[in-house]
């Protein structure tokens, strides 16, 4: 089932066999109006509560509901639970729930050789079977025969189990998603009593939709314990997780989370200025409920007023922010741009989606790399830093704050749609444990000057309503330190070397670069943000084989830590693996002039750790 | 909530920065600078409580000579960056300067939006039909048939009244007045600061240099006394130089007739708090030569502003859940511990 070696062992029922495994990775299929997502998320609760290790990745249409039955709708949520540390939602899948025909063409491929594949035979009606493009019914013309197929009629089953709770039809057959949980329940031998207590609550003022609900994962469950479908169950034990208090998190959640531990350790007020997007509106929803933190948010009438609002809502002394993606930031770019000649701390934040243009807003990229560092007109330094992993997006909307108020600068945080949607475990921090973020606003009028830079080359934030300090910002270039507008040479040359070395000096901050594995050796992988599960796990793979690699992940991509260069230079090759066609690679190709290979891919989709391992092997092989 | 607190007497003179003015000699905007530093003094509110922000265009350099807060920012945008500015502190009287340009072109969708939302900014629109600051090009609200330089044959685009368009976008607060005549324009400027909500004022300026004489026929000193319509709420809507002339019901539209004892009963009167508008959009469609250039306060009618909304909810959340505590979030919703 997995990669790994497993052993069977005695089910504590001591009825059944069931084999131990470290991972499993189970993809749930169908269409839009399915409920996959909500079946995949209960599943990970469980898991969670299970004490597994686990990484989740949703995989649903832009389309709200295409036509059901159709490529377009399959709507899918892919998780990897494991007892061992984990950082990707898995290669592979051990086990694919495919609802109808269609959801099998679509994720057939993903499956492992030998891998289970559970059908509800209602979905693989003729008129099915047409819509999916089958010529002949693919469960019966031999072409799965290396794969495990259960066949069962889920429709009819789950109908007739909810029947004493007397929903309409329709209702009925919307239950199925729940008996097909109830099933994947007895299969990794969990027991669905977490899940029949959410039920009870979500659906507390719809008594009979509950019931309905309840029955069917129940029937699930049991038509499992009684129909002879499975030789064995499955356990995964649990992760050595470190020790602590967690809870499942998606990226977008752990951003806005991230946001208000910034205004709580700033002591300030937290603006949110931004226009629905996909995949980022999930922040603005997340915030737009947190009111009782003072929280303003702004949904505004373009991505263009949601940036300016927040740039105006920075004037006023507020730790502003604005949320997107990457056409978003096409639209925001001229007011980013105030922002930079203002000296006003903003943090953009961009999910990044599929592109150029309208893309494929519900798949991941990283192809907005170099819109954040150079995007933008005229020469524009701006302080770039990438989250990882789901829950580090909460660590960088902190630091992301710190810097941008800090150094008085706008700061551009970089996720994208897969951490955005995938979840992960998230060791909830003690609030000691959270940086300390300092705000000071200018006070006296006998000192103040709008330009007169501190040591880190921060000018000073003086807002509003503060008597004496009275003065004058904008777009046009301004004299240092007096703030006074001005068109002169020599002025523009100093003003912009300054707005340079201000955001060059976050380096201090930075600090040296972090090296994985070999701190010399074969091959130095560099990677940054949300491909940073598969390449670390691929890397790890690598030295587990006895290979010199290192891997260096960015957090800062502006600027730099100060050591990159010399790191470099201890490795015979280096490789730039990211989700495009080469954008880290030809800005540090541009910086240090070092020759580098590049591995891009974009087909909305992170990468496995088996393509990246295989790269990795024939880079060293190719020079061996 | 602006608190008059007691503080020393402002004057003009501390409304002026030591910026130089650089506008063009004889530029109607030095009259607009002037009656605004006239005004501001006058309102009980200290000087550091007032941010001007505006966008990109001559009117636009306004905050530089404005010794108060002030944010010149970019083209258009002034709105949407003074919402933003006004709702993280409420306590600010938030300027809005603009030109036909910024406000009603490039930033024709941030203006419906702020004054639909009743953000509570005053917002001043610079209108002299024309693009200045880039030399000369037909503006939104430039007439038809205008000879620009990017209309060598004559405009072709149908020019809008920045009076409808607020009306129509749902402003509170809602004037017209003129560069030229003072004494109005700051009546109409001080009105503005003590409306709460949106307040819109369009100001008929001149452009000494690309287009001169825009407003001539119905603002000049002479020209006004027959071809301008003072609003004056509560009073009769009569012109012309002796009052000869009035507005009276004509079906579902206003005619101007000339008045008699036979009419003069039948004229309208002002009403800037008539809940649906309808006298106010009527007046905001009238147009020069046909009919007078109506010049006052065309509406004036107040509801809650978008902050006190905003700041009321913030209120009703913390009273249901009390204020927000970081460390209850942080471990709210479903979680595990790992021994």
């Amino acid at each position: 089932m997995s990669d790994q070696t497993s052993q069977t062992i005695l089910a504590p029922d001591g009825k059944k066999e069931s084999v131990e495994l470290e991972s499993v990775t189970i993809r749930f299929a169908g269409d839009s109006g399915d409920g996959m997502q909500l079946t995949g998320t209960q599943f990970t609760d469980e898991a969670a509560f299970l004490g597994n290790d686990l990484a989740t990745l949703p995989d649903y249409p832009s389309e709200i509901r295409a036509p059901a039955g159709t490529i377009a709708g399959v709507s899918a949520f892919q998780l990897h639970f494991a007892s061992q540390d984990i950082k990707t939602p898995g290669d592979d899948l051990d086990v694919l729930v495919a609802m109808n025909a269609a959801a099998l063409k679509v994720n057939l491929r993903d499956l492992k050789d030998g891998g289970i594949i559970l059908v509800d035979l209602d979905g693989f009606k003729e008129k099915d079977l047409e819509k999916a493009g089958y010529a002949a019914n693919p469960l019966d013309d031999g072409s799965l025969g290396k794969y495990r197929i259960i066949r069962v009629d889920i429709t009819e089953h789950t109908v007739r189990a909810v029947e004493p709770a007397g929903v309409s039809a329709k209702n009925a057959g919307r239950c199925k998603n729940f008996f097909t949980l109830g099933m994947m329940y007895w299969l990794y031998g969990r027991e669905p009593k977490n899940t029949i207590e959410w039920i009870r609550k979500k659906f507390a003022k719809k008594p009979d939709i509950a019931q309905a609900n309840e029955a069917a994962v129940v029937a699930g469950y049991s038509y499992c314990d009684t129909v002879e479908l499975f030789e064995t169950t499955y356990v995964v034990p649990k992760a050595p997780l470190m020790k602590g208090t967690y809870k499942r998190i998606s990226g977008n959640e752990a951003t806005a989370l991230g946001f208000v531990a910034a205004s709580v350790q700033a002591k300030k007020q937290l603006f949110l200025g931004s226009y629905p997007i996909t995949p980022a509106t999930d922040i603005l929803n997340e915030l737009a409920a947190q009111k009782h933190f003072g929280i303003r948010t702004f949904q505004a009438e373009d991505e263009i007023a949601g940036a300016c609002s927040a740039i105006g809502a920075a004037f006023a002394g507020n730790i502003a922010i604005t949320t997107t993606s990457g056409p978003g930031v096409c639209l925001k770019s001229e007011a980013m741009n105030l922002a930079v000649m203002a000296e006003l701390p903003v943090v953009i934040v961009n999910v990044q989606r599929g592109g150029p243009s309208t893309g494929m807003p519900t798949k991941t990229e990283q192809s907005d790399l170099l819109q954040a560092l150079y995007g933008r007109n005229g020469d524009s330094p701006m302080p770039v830093i990438a989250a990882k992993t789901p829950g580090d997006c909460f660590w960088a909307a902190l630091e992301a704050t710190k810097i941008a108020v800090e150094y008085m600068t706008p700061v551009v945080l970089l996720t994208d749609g897969y951490i955005a949607n995938g979840a992960e475990p998230f060791r909830i921090p003690e609030i000691e444990d959270l940086p300390k973020i300092e705000v000071v606003y200018a006070q006296d009028p006998l000192t103040f000057k709008p330009y007169l830079r501190n040591a880190k080359g921060a000018r000073p934030w003086a807002i509003p309503g503060t008597p004496g300090l009275e003065h004058r910002i904008g777009g046009l270039e301004k004299v240092s330190p007096s703030g006074t507008v001005s068109h002169d040479p020599e002025n523009h040359q100093k003003m912009t070397i300054e707005r340079h070395e201000k955001v060059a000096s976050i380096q201090t901050h930075v600090g040296p670069t972090r090296i994985d594995g070999c701190h010399e050796g074969d091959l130095l992988v560099i990677s940054w943000g949300g491909t940073y599960g598969a390449v670390s796990t691929a890397v790890d793979r690598l030295l587990a084989e006895g290979k010199k690699v290192g891997h260096v992940h960015l957090r800062w991509i502006n600027p730099l830590p100060n050591d990159l260069e010399q790191v470099m230079d201890r490795y015979k090759q280096i490789l730039v693996p990211e989700l495009n066609v080469g954008q880290l690679k030809l800005y540090l190709t541009g910086k240090f002039g070092r020759k580098m290979h590049g591995l891009g891919k974009v087909m909305g989709k992170p990468f496995k750790i088996s393509e990246l391992v295989k790269y990795m092997n024939s880079m060293l092989e190719a020079k061996a | 909530m602006i608190e008059s607190t007691p503080s020393p007497v402002l004057t003009k003179k501390d409304f002026v920065s030591d910026m130089q003015v650089k506008w063009c000699p004889g530029c109607g905007d030095y009259s607009i600078l002037a009656a605004l530093q006239t005004v501001l003094p006058k309102l009980g509110i200290p000087k550091e409580k007032f941010a001007i922000i505006s966008g990109i265009g001559c009117s636009s350099r306004f905050p530089y000579y404005m010794d108060t807060y002030g944010f010149h920012t970019i083209h258009g945008r002034a709105t949407a960056i003074a919402t933003g500015t006004k709702l993280a502190n409420p306590d600010l009287q938030v300027w809005v300067i603009t030109g036909d340009g910024d406000g009603l072109s490039i930033g024709g969708n941030h203006m419906l939006h702020v004054l639909r939302r009743n953000v509570d900014v005053k917002i001043i629109l610079f209108n002299n039909e024309i693009y200045g600051l880039t030399k000369g090009q037909f503006s939104p609200t430039s007439p038809m048939g205008l000879k620009t330089k990017t209309s060598p044959m004559g405009n072709v685009d149908r020019p809008l009244s920045p009076v409808s368009v607020a009306l129509a976008s749902g402003a509170g607060f809602v004037a017209r007045t003129s560069d030229n005549d003072v004494k109005h324009l700051s009546a109409v400027l001080e009105a503005a600061a003590k409306f709460k909500g949106s307040a819109f004022i369009e100001v008929l300026q001149n452009c000494v240099i690309f287009n001169d004489g825009a407003h001539q026929d119905f603002y000049g000193s002479q020209t006004r006394k027959e071809n301008a319509l003072y609003l004056e709420n509560g009073k009769p809507l009569v012109y012309g130089a002796e009052g000869q002339k009035g507005l009276v019901h004509k079906g579902f539209a206003i005619d101007c007739v000339d008045l008699d004892d036979s009419n003069r009963g039948q004229v309208l009167t002002h009403d800037t708090t008539e809940a649906t508008g309808t006298l106010a959009w009527t007046l905001s469609q009238f147009d020069y030569p046909e009919k007078p250039v109506p010049l006052g306060i065309f509406r004036s009618v107040e509801r809650p502003a978008f902050h006190e909304m905003i700041d009321s909810q913030i209120a009703e959340a913390r009273k249901a859940r009390g204020t927000g505590d970081l460390e209850r979030l942080l471990n709210s919703g479903i979680t595990w511990t790992v021994d």
